[in-house]
């Protein structure tokens, strides 16, 4: 079974993010890791390629500029290679424009069995790029998976609902989108770092994919950012220091309010 | 020209419309013009009287999806009615897992923008103009649409309080639906829940990493259940497998707004932040006074969950 997992790299999430205070856009510079999210549907996409008995996992991304550290990480984990889409007309992009992009390039590469994505990115957080994915693709799709399990005809997929979850069934070629905990991620080995360095990572331009750089990024987006204000803040609290009493401090609180 | 015609993307699930659904009725009639509910996943009739109530007064229904998800039929109907010439200026939709996936269906087919996890909206001219909290919601950031509509945009739950307008059931209109998806449900799993549901409660306990192992998850549902509660989560622990995700409070997870929200051994990310921070009393017990939690908090307790907790449980159950 051959898988294609759209991976993000992001900015750190444990250093503060900032807008860029011009296009109020998040600032993307500098080192870029592989979105935690990600390594889930990576690690998904390598056991399902195992259980299936082989087949490849590679790997689909786009970024503005020509970031590759967080591309290696998921190779190190095992994917096959990747293909990363950059250009720097793409700063800004929307969801819609990211997933046109995403599946240009996934059908550029010829495909795939089955496209994984995470659910959202972990600094964009829109949660709708692999379903517009799907749309592009003509496929069906099975988002919010917290289980997969290949079958005779396609894949059978546990699917997060408001009340519990449903047992879905679709056939393949098709995309699912993962839940963080579907599985747990490898940790890559120092083999596995090794040979990441020369696996083939595909660079490619707009040009390449035939988009017309004038449809994407700021330049595409049929939105614009207004204003960008700080958010009332909380009164500042009571914090003290816990000398053995603090569980009193907490009844005393909620007995103030009337909950006991 | 003001909004003329706002669609409302309506959920249910056994006749019982979403509470997301009324909210987002209630906000749509302030934004002006007429006001009409779109639902995807079944027949209208059951559910024309509550839409009516809160506003809406008509309903494009799909009627019955035969098994498929409903992110394709639903958005190709949609689609199609758009296409036959009905012209909603907007059409809102929850920020849940089917809002998520009818309106990324339907933003390709329309080739629109969607913009999603909006707490607020309003009416601009011609455009529209939604906000969304970003950095753990310290920031707010407020977009307008600039092209023509229809303007997708998604409205996080609890955003609006849900009122009635005192209108009568509305009027049910099947529409066609086009092309069914071949991803079918063929089960569904409803999890058993003692006591109130996380996202109406008014009481809940939160734990995250600083209880240190999913044995110590007990405590937090023992203080939930003493204080009729419910039983909540950081995403660490729901990641870490400690607990369903259903328990999850955060941008990914359940947004509350409970009148008291305790969080036991949790940071506070910007990613739990956005879906507690709503709540009217805080209360924050972790061991790190730098934790970011305790910028929210109205009451912090810096100090040992494994201490403070065993001592608060055994305080509330001799009371």
């Amino acid at each position: 079974m051959n898988v294609v997992v759209c991976v993000k790299q992001i900015p750190d999430p444990a250093t503060p993010g900032a807008l860029d205070s011009g296009t109020h856009t998040l600032k993307r510079e500098g080192k870029l890791i592989l979105d935690e999210s990600d390594s889930y549907g990576v690690e998904m996409a390598l056991q399902l390629a195992t259980a299936a008995g082989g087949g490849e996992v590679s790997l689909v991304s786009m970024a503005p500029n020509d970031e590759v550290s967080g591309l290696r990480t998921a190779l190190a984990m095992g994917a096959a290679k990747a293909v990363l889409v950059s250009d720097p007309a793409l700063q800004g992009s929307d969801a819609l424009t990211t997933a046109k992009v995403l599946a240009k390039a996934i059908e550029r590469a010829g495909g795939a069995d089955l496209v994984i994505a995470a659910t959202e990115s972990t600094d964009g957080y829109t949660g709708t790029v692999p379903e517009q994915l799907a749309e592009l693709l003509g496929l069906p799709s099975v988002t919010f998976a917290k289980e997969i399990h290949t079958t005779d005809v396609g894949v059978d997929v546990q699917r997060q609902t408001e009340l519990g979850y449903d047992e879905v069934e679709t056939p393949l070629p098709a995309v699912v989108s993962v839940t963080a905990g579907v599985v747990e991620p490898r940790y890559p080995s120092f083999k596995g770092i090794m040979a990441a360095k020369s696996k083939p990572v595909d660079q490619l331009t707009l040009a390449d994919l035939g988009i017309d750089a004038a449809t994407v990024g700021n330049a595409g987006a049929g939105q614009e950012i207004v204003s960008v204000d700080d958010a009332p803040a909380r009164e500042a609290g009571e914090i003290v220091e816990d000398d053995g009493e603090g569980y009193a401090k907490i009844v005393a609180y909620l007995e103030n309010l009337k909950v006991i | 020209m003001a909004l003329n015609r706002i669609w409302v993307y309506a959920e249910a699930a056994d006749g019982k419309v979403a509470p997301i659904t009324l909210e987002i009725l209630t906000k749509a009639r302030e934004l002006g013009g007429t006001v009409e509910a779109v639902y995807g996943d079944g027949d209208g009739d059951t559910i024309a009287a509550a839409l009516g109530a809160h506003g809406a007064t008509k309903i494009y229904a799909t009627g019955d999806l035969q098994g498929s998800t409903p992110g394709i039929p639903a958005a190709s109907a949609l689609a199609k009615l758009i296409e036959g010439g009905e012209r909603p200026d907007l059409i809102l939709f929850g920020t849940t897992y089917e809002g998520r996936d009818v309106a990324a269906r339907l933003s390709v087919a329309l080739d629109q923008p969607v913009l999603t996890n909006n707490i607020d909206i309003a009416a601009d001219g011609d455009s529209v103009v939604v906000t969304e909290p970003v950095f753990g919601g310290t920031k707010l950031v407020r977009t307008r649409f600039t092209g023509s509509g229809p303007h997708l945009a998604l409205i996080r739950p609890k955003s609006f309080a849900a009122e009635e307008s005192g209108g009568g059931p509305a009027e049910v209109v099947t529409i066609e639906v086009p092309e069914y998806g071949t991803a079918k449900v063929k089960n569904r799993h409803v999890e058993e829940h003692t006591g109130p549901k996380l996202d109406e409660a008014a009481v809940v306990v939160s734990g995250g990493r600083g209880l240190g192992a999913a044995e110590k998850y007990q405590i937090i549902e023992d203080l939930a259940r003493a204080l009729k509660g419910a039983p909540g989560a950081s995403r660490a622990i729901v990641d870490a497998g400690w607990v369903p995700y259903s328990y999850q409070v955060g941008q990914t997870g359940k947004v509350v707004k409970p009148n008291v929200y305790i969080a036991a051994g949790i940071s506070g990310a910007t990613q739990h932040l956005v879906g507690m921070k709503g709540a009217k009393n805080i209360i924050a017990i972790n061991k790190d006074a730098e934790a970011p939690i305790f910028s929210v908090a109205d009451l912090g307790i810096v100090g040992d969950v494994h201490k403070v907790l065993p001592q608060l449980l055994e305080a509330l159950q001799g009371r």
